[in-house]
């Protein structure tokens, strides 16, 4: 495949080891944010003030603050923490013609979201995340990476009231994803990540999610990096037969479960990039640069440095935001750290190798 | 004449309005969910929850009652991760489902807690009050055990747990006892006897009509076969997930003289009509021509925690509908 990650190198890295920094997504909100969502959907209801414009410059401010964030937290790539999305299926579902909501349902503890229903034959209708790319490329300095939720998850995580399988709906979905991503495509994206959370929880149709992502990557030119994230599943069940994917990249959440699943990723050779998991965002504390780095050595005994990215394991939306930057800011400090060590010779890199036609 | 009873597995969804109130004076982290020593206003949006609860499903006119279990944070896993000798690990997936609750890691015996029991008698005195608890199997598959370190013993234990909480019971009419796991992760040869004699063990404790509830499909025939030997009343056949393996486990090996139906679909916003449920509950009756049921109780197939509140509403008084229609028909 061709070498899609070397685009992304800073000019002036400091180092020549490059491992690229990124987050999965998702950011916590300014509570000023929530208020003004409050503000703007009750408006709503009653018709008054608080307008589509007003809620868009909220917005606006909101993804400029939290890019910059991204970027003083030192990432290599960023995201505008998808401040304009509610949650992954849901703000994805209000744009498709086709589904319908009913109201919330629980994931775990109190963490709900607005699980739709899809009722009819689903239609592109406007374009999902054209306009935050743009915005959020045109105020960063970095690159920025889109991270969209992948045409499984949008169908199997909705109730399916029609008449056809899950996975005729996936399908049908999976082209609407193509399009979407084409049009991103042609607005500059180099950078997609396709969340796909769903396979965690349904592995034995990893075939499926195959053929939607084969529909996905079709006509996506060579130099558009395209990333999967999959997290808080049995990884045994899935890999290696992933690998077989069209994407360059793999987003694992790794560090909750104590890398207790890194063995699965050893039996085979891990022949694609690897965004690693190296700070839980389940916790409310900051995990020292010391334990980054110690998380970040187990990546490399499963991929050289040359495939390894250093992500969060999964979205951090529901942490405090100032755990949150420290969680990033720590990352990517580690990230620096092991790529001094590495330039240095003084890490021993135990993974296999790439051979040079890789 | 068979006698419909309109039932459910409980794990109600929480009322929207409990769910923000809830989130934001208990937090979204794993630490901050239900330890079984929650504060007093914590606490009180329980008891009112409870209420709420009951009182719908009096007014969707249901046979059965239920407390709701809107307190199981971790679902099935809730009496084990509440439990003092219990300590919580990672979240993982429930099931094959976008769900997740704390790993609950045994680390010290199972003594009695009574948290169960507290709940159930905090309702006070309802007519056709049901009890609810996880199966010892499938706590077993949902947990880790540091401490008996032997499956067979743990397994004891969890059933011999499961009994001590079930004794301090107030007086129900009806006990179901949730084993998706039987489906889920079935146990292999030997195991499937003791998953059995756990059962057994669980349904001696209480002297009313135990119901064991089977779901996310058909159970494998020799599984059927060994959750037959124990003594309980009706099993619960999930006839959503799988009509055609459930029917044959019933033709095939038998049943117990009542049977619980899974006919309301637990994880779909598509609401069975009357009709439809009135049709599937006749359709097993007729499918079965060597059984005779005494008791059949109609139920959805699942927990209900899997819908949003309108439709889990809706489900509600189809069921209880069918269930009254049924019993004037039949």
């Amino acid at each position: 495949m061709t070498d899609t990650r070397e685009q992304f190198r800073p000019e002036g890295h400091p180092n020549d080891h490059f491992l690229l920094t990124t987050v999965v997504g998702s950011y916590p909100k300014p509570k000023w944010l929530n208020r003004v969502r409050e503000l703007y959907e009750d408006e709503l209801d009653c018709d008054a003030e608080f307008d589509r414009q007003q809620w868009q410059g909220a917005t606006d401010d909101a993804a400029r603050i939290i890019t910059d964030e991204h970027e003083r937290a030192g990432l290599d790539v960023v995201v505008d923490g998808e401040m304009r999305r509610t949650e992954m299926v849901e703000y994805f579902a209000e744009r498709i013609e086709g589904y319908e909501f009913n109201g919330p349902v629980k994931v775990w503890g109190h963490n709900y979201f607005d699980k739709p229903s899809i009722t009819r034959d689903v239609e592109y209708d406007e374009p999902w995340l054209v306009d935050e790319f743009t915005f959020t490329d045109g105020v960063a300095d970095r690159p920025v990476k889109v991270p969209i939720t992948g045409p499984y998850t949008l169908a199997n995580w909705s109730f399916n009231e029609t008449e056809k399988t899950e996975e005729q709906l996936a399908y049908d979905v999976a082209e609407l994803v193509n399009e979407e991503i084409g049009r991103l495509v042609d607005a500059g994206a180099r950078y997609i990540q396709i969340d796909e959370p769903a396979l965690a929880t349904t592995p034995n149709d990893h075939a499926i999610v195959g053929e939607c992502l084969e529909t996905i990557a079709g006509g996506i030119p060579e130099n558009v990096r395209l990333g999967l994230h999959v997290c808080y599943g049995d990884y045994s069940r899935i890999y290696p037969e992933i690998l077989e994917y069209p994407v360059h990249e793999y987003d694992l959440e790794l560090a909750n479960g104590d890398y207790d699943q890194l063995s699965v990723f050893k039996e085979t050779e891990f022949t694609k990039d690897l965004a690693l998991g190296v700070v839980d965002v389940h916790t409310g504390s900051v995990e020292s640069v010391s334990e980054i780095k110690a998380n970040i050595k187990k990546g490399l005994e499963v991929v050289p440095p040359e495939q390894l990215t250093i992500s969060p394991d999964c979205g951090l939306k529901l942490l405090p935001r100032e755990i949150a930057y420290g969680k990033m800011e720590n990352m990517v400090a580690a990230a620096r750290e092991i790529e001094q060590e590495l330039d240095a010779g003084t890490i021993d890199v135990s993974a296999p190798i790439a051979s040079a036609d890789d | 004449m068979v006698n419909v009873v309109a039932s459910t597995p409980g794990l109600f969804p929480l009322p929207d309005p409990a769910k923000t109130e809830l989130s934001d004076l208990k937090g979204h982290q794993k630490s901050d969910l239900v330890d079984g020593e929650e504060g007093t206003d914590v606490s009180a949006v329980y008891d009112r929850v409870r209420t709420e609860l009951v009182e719908r499903q009096q007014a969707a006119g249901l046979d059965r009652i239920v407390e709701g279990q809107a307190r199981w944070d971790d679902m099935l896993a809730h009496p084990l991760t509440v439990h003092d000798n219990v300590e919580t690990g990672g979240i993982v997936r429930y099931y094959d489902n976008n769900n997740f609750y704390r790993e609950p890691v045994v680390t010290g015996e199972l003594t009695e807690s009574g948290d169960m029991a507290a709940d159930l008698a905090s309702v006070g005195d309802v007519d056709g009050l049901q009890a609810v608890v996880p199966g010892p199997y499938s706590l077993s598959k949902l947990s880790s055990d540091e401490y008996y370190r032997d499956e067979a013993e743990f397994l004891g234990a969890l059933a011999e747990f499961l009994a001590g909480e079930i004794e301090s019971f107030p007086s129900v009419e009806t006990l179901f006892v949730l084993e998706p796991s039987l489906v889920e992760t079935p146990p292999g040869d030997g195991q499937d006897a003791a998953a059995s004699e756990a059962i057994d063990t669980v349904a001696d404790a209480i002297d009313t009509d135990v119901v064991v509830q089977t779901y996310f499909g058909a159970l494998p025939e020799k599984v059927h076969a060994h959750l037959l030997d124990a003594d309980i009343d009706a099993v619960g056949y999930d006839f959503v997930t799988d009509h055609e393996e459930s029917l044959y486990n019933i033709n095939e090996y038998g049943t117990k003289d009542d049977i619980a139906l899974g006919v309301v679909d637990g994880q779909n916003t598509r609401v069975e009509t009357v009709g439809t449920i009135r049709e599937r509950i006749e359709w097993v009756q007729e499918s079965t021509p060597g059984a005779d049921f005494e008791t059949v109780y109609a139920t959805p197939n699942t927990g209900l925690f899997y819908l949003p509140v309108n439709r889990f509403e809706e489900k509600l008084d189809a069921l209880g509908e069918a269930a009254t229609t049924e019993e004037v028909h039949a």
